[in-house]
């Protein structure tokens, strides 16, 4: 049964960078008209292998704890490191967001969540079965 | 749930398109207005976008706002009118400043933007329903 918690706790990190990923593309959708707006992305490959690392980007800032007591402050960058996008065609007003490839980050990131739903809910389906095998 | 905060940023886009659209709408209907409330032509009026943290989360998402709407500098344009009774001592009447080509691409390109932030949004709910899913059937 640990080995399921187990799986369960990637897919559900994975999760969570993909719907924070999703936020930072909303966002550069949103600005898309912006003056001197940069658009933003975070590699979810490197933020993945940050958290299962356990690390933190180190980017953020963490609340210094001076006695036993205190606790971990809410860390809201977590593993993911937000980057600059490299400028293909910038506007002239210095905005850098460009819809045809947010469009498309927008996409292949929400299909990639589903996958992962998917893959959660046939884990699910796999211990069903599982039990029900037992029941006859 | 995190996916809450792109609703947030995407309405917040939609709003201040919706805005812009309107300033194109009050510009394309002053397009010939000699005057105004104050007693002068019309001018044409302006929206500014600014990106806003939105949500909570700091750096990760940001919404826009309207900082201000600012009202063109350009020349107004002077039409040869003499019998216009607000005609200068020369003939001259002064036209708003709003130039017709710029509003109506103003206008194509908000509406797009609308259009981009729903879609975003659904893509969104998309994923937070598929979500609720998890576990079912």
């Amino acid at each position: 049964m640990a080995n399921l918690e187990q799986h369960l706790s990637v897919f559900s990190q994975a999760m969570n960078l993909r719907s924070q990923r999703h936020q930072v593309l909303a966002s550069n959708i949103a600005n898309a008209d912006t003056p001197y707006y940069k658009a933003r992305d975070f590699s979810f490959e490197e933020a993945m292998g940050n958290a299962m690392a356990g690390r933190a980007s180190g980017k953020a800032v963490d609340l210094a704890r001076t006695a036993p007591g205190h606790m971990a402050g809410g860390n809201s960058a977590g593993s993911a490191m937000l980057k600059f996008r490299a400028e293909t065609q910038s506007a002239v007003d210095g905005n850098t967001v460009d819809m045809d490839v947010e469009r498309a980050q927008i996409a292949e990131n929400a299909l990639q969540y589903q996958i992962l739903t998917q893959l959660i809910g046939d884990k699910f389906k796999g211990v069903r079965a599982a039990l029900a095998s037992t029941n006859s | 749930m995190s996916l809450f905060n792109v609703f947030q940023v995407s309405s917040s886009a939609m709003t201040a398109q919706s805005m812009r659209l309107n300033t194109v709408a009050s510009n394309l209907a002053n397009a010939d207005s000699i005057i105004s409330s104050d007693g002068k032509p019309y001018r044409s009026k302006q929206v500014v976008f600014e990106a806003t943290p939105m949500g909570g989360t700091g750096e990760i998402s940001k919404g826009v706002r309207v900082r201000q709407i600012v009202e063109s500098a350009a020349p107004a344009r002077l039409v040869y009118d003499p019998k216009n009774p607000a005609a200068d001592e020369k003939g001259y009447v002064a036209f708003p400043n709003v130039d017709v080509v710029e509003e109506m691409t103003n206008m194509i390109s908000a509406s797009r933007s609308y259009q981009t932030n729903v879609e975003v949004m659904n893509t969104a709910k998309t994923m937070m329903l598929r979500t609720l899913q998890i576990g079912q059937g």
